[in-house]
């Protein structure tokens, strides 16, 4: 739709995007440097062989000599050993520094990441950063490596081939070269085609994997439906057009080799007559034209690997922008400097210089805009005191998660200030906010790994016993240990081998073990089963104990159990204080909570009857 | 995620030939134009050593008897000397007719491949779309998706390159001694063992570095779960302050990847530099043999430029050999992974069912559902309902209600007793006929990535503008989607907008509306959706559809009350069942939930006066 769409050509070779680049080459200035010397050998010796049979057919063969024969073979054997060597070198060069450039990208990428402000991850999807990561970085890693590879040998070897022809006989040599400009402008135009007829190929693949994402992800709908055919139909216009792109790119790169060879074949064609002609005059020695012949047969390689290389650096274009826009996009919520001197950045905390929050947090006039200018909290006003538990309700876009959000400092208010104890939060640091904060998300989140690495994510230094403490206090401890490896279990991806309830006992152990001043809890909508359901509550409870906290409550039991509610609508509060207050005024907050009521006695009853 | 890994048995490869049906003269034709671009290339280096050797040189022409009479008597040795761009023109016209077979061979093999592999995909979606419901609900999608790709994929390739390739290999080795062999027994005799070695080598080679490239592929996945982890996880990492920490997790993993990659790189490099010493002392060896005996008259200098360019082809291909053969075993395992889905029986028979008219009358007697495992969902469930009346199903979760209406639609199928559709069996129709009469809407219903209008008349493509707007208002829709800046052309999903749970059901529900169906379900698909929404809905359902039998489940009381028949499931049987009223006269679950709705007030009462905490 718009900036993410993957387009994939930049218009014009952008000289300033590649010189940016050099930074990432700079480290292995002495590995390319070296590279490009290894190619230039590795062209020259290329082009000796066929000297070498010269030698062979003139020296002994003709002659019917057999001195300096061992002196040659010593020779030949000489450059078949230097040959070796320098393909070894080359290999390990060009892929030490390949890996190390994908390597660094990728380093300096996530630190970027690290770094960026919730704001970028609301409008950049996962998938497309990924794709940034990986095979945006892996491709300019290789192009940078390779495509230095291929330049170096493919231009040496032009070189070197054009040198040793014109020193043998420059006549023929001239003669048989002319061949190289239709062959470049060919390679240059097929290479080209080749290339976009495999980008189509790859877009279309992406569509069929989409088709069957959908596909499976809607089968039980498309049952009901009885959409099968027309699924089906759909489905083969992607095929069809799999097919063809796929058959195109092969008629395409099935041209073009035959049209190079026998492009090739006019110059040995050339060397044949010509020099055949020189042989019989007399002027040329049999040695030559072998040499020349074997020459002709070689001489498209080089030819096509450069074109393949220019075509190639458009793409790999494409993908340094998309990496350094990543790269270089600034983080909108950052420490001042003044900030960063005294409480230290993100990386590098001088926890030192840091004192204790007692909790009590005050939003003056808090007014939040999107970017796109769309205001979702205006003139918000609140001062909570430490250890006060606060319950945010309201429907869904009413501005409830904002004011978390804000609370959390993932963003900073557009207009006013929040201020903890007495002081604007921007006065300190951004780590030093959040490492006062303790966060349950709706849909808990876990990393791979085991239960035990997951607790301790809350505090790193934190011994065995305390996490096996704090799994008890929020009633974690007794599932695990039904588990068969206990704490040391792993959760799998994403927390995925762990059912939603347990996930969410989790995460209650590693924001207590964390010992936050400020608890934020985004309470899940759908329920789970009721006695998971009791234990969470139970776990709320102990986790609110003695902490502010903010919550964004949907059971009544939470929102009974807060010292205040807020009724959120549309960035504003309607409504404010206890639980009991707000029934009496018979407004929103009565409504909202007698239809909760209802639904949760009513489960209750079908549970339990 | 690790049983992801299932494994599948590897297929015979033989079995692609079935998938290759229509296309095997064109597949076979690639491989004969193979060996003929094959030929062609050869015919170089021959004319090279007749023009050198015969033209230049005065050896009598050495060439198969009838073109060597043909050359000797009636182009004449003397005509070619001093025309000798004949040999020259030759080479070119030669080359040519080899480019025309080897575009050919791309061609043929491409549209070969290309149309099996087309096979197999469509094939494969239209079998998922087939297999039952129940197989879905178990169903890991990203495996799935896996195998109908990247597995295809494997296949394809080895039918468009790798096959190829070997043919290729073949045909030159199995040619190119023949001819080697009629020019100098004791030279070829010399190449041959070299040749054999290079192949040998570069076959152990790759089957050895296979495991190398599993450890850096498995490595840059883990790299890659760290980074989606932390992406998706972001809101955590931030809330506890860790970017430190993940920046050393992934630096661990990035490192680890950066030398098991290196670790790969140099073997490769060992590998290449090594097998270029093999090559390369191989072309020596031939130079200096065919040097020796050139020296003692017994090969021309054609024939050393014949051995020359015959084995400076070959050399290539064999040693392509070693890496194709390591990676042709992928494709028996990837034909194992598709075959395993395509080997699972569809949901439908083979001969097609009855297609009666069905006015929407539903009769359950007795009927028994038991999922395969054994367990019992349904026990003995018997009700009767009119055309035109509704249905309400209460029941706590795991009751069977969900169960009862998808035996409607034969998502399942009963295990005992009997339902009758209009008299009709229901086991005797056929499954895609009731399922288009009959409107379920899923509680948590799929949207496709197509329009919201698209989405609204997808089983009436026909129908105009009139019709959708009509069901998106009946299903409270409307004024939504008129709300988006694209109104019911804007794309729903990813590349458009995100709908919420309870926009999704009522978008679903206007896709039920507009078939006109005379049986409608809602599987508790209002659930999502606000108490005033649902009676605005309910009050035009019962407008629209007054002549279809509807079925809803909800926890909703006056949803429930408004029923025509209301049924309450509990463990698999019917505890209750009448009209509201009925129902009200007795004591039992139906009253109690009822209750509920009087003791609200009591309830708040109670509230206000309790203590403070």
């Amino acid at each position: 739709m718009n900036q993410f769409e993957e387009h994939d050509y930049s218009k014009e070779f952008d000289p300033q995007l590649w010189r940016k680049l050099l930074r990432f080459a700079k480290p292995y200035r002495r590995q390319l440097t070296g590279l490009g010397l290894v190619m230039v050998m590795v062209a020259v010796v290329d082009a000796l062989f066929p000297m070498m049979n010269r030698i062979a057919i003139d020296r002994f063969i003709v002659p019917a000599a057999t001195e300096g024969l061992a002196a040659f073979l010593a020779l030949y054997g000489v450059l078949v050993v230097v040959q070796a060597v320098n393909v070894f070198t080359l290999i390990t060069l060009a892929g030490r520094v390949e890996v190390g450039i994908v390597h660094d990208l990728r380093e300096v990428g996530f630190r970027r990441l690290q770094e960026l402000s919730f704001s970028y991850y609301d409008r950049t999807p996962v998938g497309w950063i990924m794709a940034r990561m990986t095979s945006d970085a892996q491709r300019l890693g290789d192009t940078i490596s390779w495509g230095l590879v291929d330049i170096a040998w493919g231009g040496s070897m032009m070189i070197a081939i054009g040198a040793f022809m014109i020193s043998m006989n420059a006549r023929l040599g001239l003669i048989v070269l002319a061949v190289i400009p239709p062959l470049a402008v060919a390679s240059l135009y097929f290479q080209k085609r080749i290339l976009e007829a495999n980008r189509e190929v790859r877009k279309t693949n992406s569509r069929i994997s989409g088709a069957y994402n959908e596909g499976i992800m809607g089968a039980k709908t498309t049952k009901t439906l009885v959409q099968e055919q027309a699924n089906l139909r759909e489905f083969t216009t992607h095929t069809n057009r799999m097919r063809e792109t796929s058959v195109r790119t092969a008629i395409f790169s099935g041209l073009y080799m035959p049209i190079v060879l026998t492009l090739g074949s006019i110059g040995t064609g050339l060397a044949l007559w010509a020099g055949g002609t020189g042989v019989m005059a007399g002027v040329i020695t049999y040695g030559t034209l072998v040499a020349f012949i074997g020459y002709t047969v070689q001489f498209f390689e080089p030819v096509r690997e450069l074109a393949r290389v220019i075509t190639e650096l458009q793409a790999a274009q494409a993908s340094a922008e998309r990496i350094m826009s990543l790269v270089e996009t600034e983080p909108e919520i950052v420490d001042a400097p003044e900030v960063a001197a005294r409480y230290g950045d993100s990386f590098h905390p001088k926890r030192e210089n840091w004192e204790r929050p007692s909790g009590g947090i005050r939003f003056r006039d808090g007014s939040f805009t999107y970017k796109e200018g769309e205001q979702v909290l205006s003139n918000f006003n609140l001062v909570v005191e430490p250890g006060e538990s606060i319950a945010l309700v309201g429907e869904t876009g009413s501005g409830k998660s904002t004011i978390v959000n804000l609370a959390c400092r993932f963003y900073e208010p557009t207009t006013g200030e929040i201020l903890i104890d007495g002081r604007d939060y921007r006065e300190r640091s951004i780590l030093w906010h959040q490492s006062h904060l303790g966060y349950v998300l709706q849909q808990p989140h876990l990393f791979s790994g085991t239960i035990r690495d997951n607790i301790r994510y809350g505090r790193l230094e934190a011994t065995d016993e305390e996490i096996r403490r704090a799994a008890q206090l929020v009633n974690a401890h007794h599932f695990i240990g039904r588990l068969e490896d206990g704490y040391d279990s792993e959760v799998g991806e994403g927390g995925n081998l762990l059912s939603t309830g347990e996930k969410q006992l989790i995460s209650f152990a590693r924001a207590i073990i964390a010992d936050p001043v400020f608890f934020v809890f985004d309470e899940a909508t759908s329920s789970v089963d009721t006695e998971t359901e009791r234990l969470i509550q139970d776990a709320v409870s102990t986790v609110l104990e003695g902490r502010t906290s903010f919550i964004i409550a949907h059971r009544l039991s939470t929102i009974r159990r807060s010292d205040r509610i807020l009724v959120i609508d549309s960035g504003r509060v309607v409504e404010e204080g206890g639980h009991r207050d707000l029934l009496a005024l018979r407004g929103r907050y009565y409504q909202l909570y007698t239809s909760q009521f209802l639904e949760e006695e009513e489960e209750e009853l079908l549970a339990h009857h | 995620m690790k049983n992801t890994e299932q494994t599948s048995k590897p297929a015979k490869l033989s079995s692609v030939w079935t998938y290759m049906h229509g296309y095997k003269l064109t597949y076979a034709g690639a491989i004969v134009a193979v060996a003929i671009a094959t030929m062609a290339a050869y015919a170089v280096p021959l004319v090279v050593r007749l023009t050198i050797d015969s033209v230049i040189g005065d050896r009598p022409v050495d060439l198969p008897p009838v073109l060597a009479d043909w050359i000797t008597n009636r182009v004449t040795v003397a005509w070619l000397a001093t025309n000798l761009w004949a040999p020259g023109l030759f080479i070119v016209a030669v080359t040519m007719a080899g480019g025309v077979f080897q575009y050919f061979q791309r061609k043929w093999s491409a549209v070969a491949s290309e149309r099996t592999a087309q096979r197999i995909r469509e094939e494969l979606y239209d079998h998922l779309q087939h297999l039952s419901y129940d197989y879905h609900v178990k169903a890991e999608t990203g495996d799935l998706i896996q195998r109908s790709t990247s597995d295809v994929d494997t296949v394809r390739r080895f039918l468009a390159v790798q096959l190829v390739e070997v043919g290729r290999a073949g045909i030159l080795l199995a040619t190119a001694y023949p001819l080697l062999f009629a020019l100098h027994v004791p030279l070829a005799l010399l190449s041959l063992p070299i040749v054999v070695v290079i192949f040998v080598f570069s076959a152990v080679f790759f089957r050895r570095v296979q495991k190398a490239f599993k450890q850096s592929d498995e490595s840059e996945g883990r790299l890659s779960t760290v980074l989606q982890e932390n992406l998706t996880g972001v809101r955590v990492v931030r809330a506890f302050a860790r970017q430190r920490f993940e920046e050393e997790k992934f630096a661990e993993r990035n490192t680890e990847f950066r030398t098991l990659s290196r670790k790969l790189i140099g073997v490769f490099a060992v590998y290449w530099g090594s097998s270029d010493f093999l090559a390369m002392s191989h072309m020596l060896m031939i130079l200096l043999a065919g040097t020796w005996y050139g020296i003692q008259g017994a090969l021309s200098i054609g024939d050393i430029v014949v051995f020359l360019s015959i084995e400076a082809m070959l050399l290539w291909p064999v040693r392509q050999l070693g890496r194709i053969l390591a990676d042709m075993g992928k494709a028996t395992v990837s034909l194992g992974r598709i075959e395993e889905i395509l080997d699972t029986p569809t949901e439908y028979p083979r001969q097609p069912g009855l297609c009666p008219a069905i006015s929407g009358r539903v009769e359950f007697r007795d009927v028994h559902f038991a999922y395969d495992d054994g367990r019992e969902i349904l026990k003995g469930i018997s009700f009767r309902a009119e055309p035109g009346t509704t249905v309400a199903i209460l029941g706590p979760t795991g009751s069977g209600k969900s169960s009862l209406v998808h035996l409607l639609s034969r998502l399942y199928d009963y295990t005992a007793g009997s339902i009758t559709i209009d008299g009709v069996e229901l086991k005797e129709i056929d499954k895609k006929w009731i399922r288009s009469h009959v409107g379920l809407v899923l509680q948590e219903p799929f949207l496709y990535a197509k329009t919201l209008k698209e989405n609204i008349r997808l089983a009436r493509a026909k129908d105009g503008d009139g019709e959708v707007f009509g069901a998106a208002r009946d299903a409270a829709i409307h004024d939504v989607i008129e709300g988006f800046e694209k109104g019911y052309e804007t794309l729903v999903g990813e590349r458009g907008v995100t709908l919420s749970g309870g926009q999704k059901q009522r978008v679903a529900i206007a896709r039920a509306l507009i078939t006109g169906n005379p049986i409608l379900v809602f599987d508790d698909s209002l659930s999502a959706v606000d108490t005033e929404t649902d009676v605005a809905i309910r009050r035009s359902l019962a407008r629209r559809a007054r002549h279809a039998t509807t079925f809803i489940i909800s926890h909703r009381v006056t949803t429930l009350a408004s029923a025509d028949l209301i049924l309450v499931l509990d463990d698999g049987r019917i505890v209750e069942s009448g009209t509201h009223e009925q129902l009200m006269d007795r004591d039992g679950l139906y009253r109690r939930v009822w209750a509920i709705q009087n003791s609200l007030e009591d309830e708040l009462q109670k509230e206000m006066n309790r203590e403070p905490v």
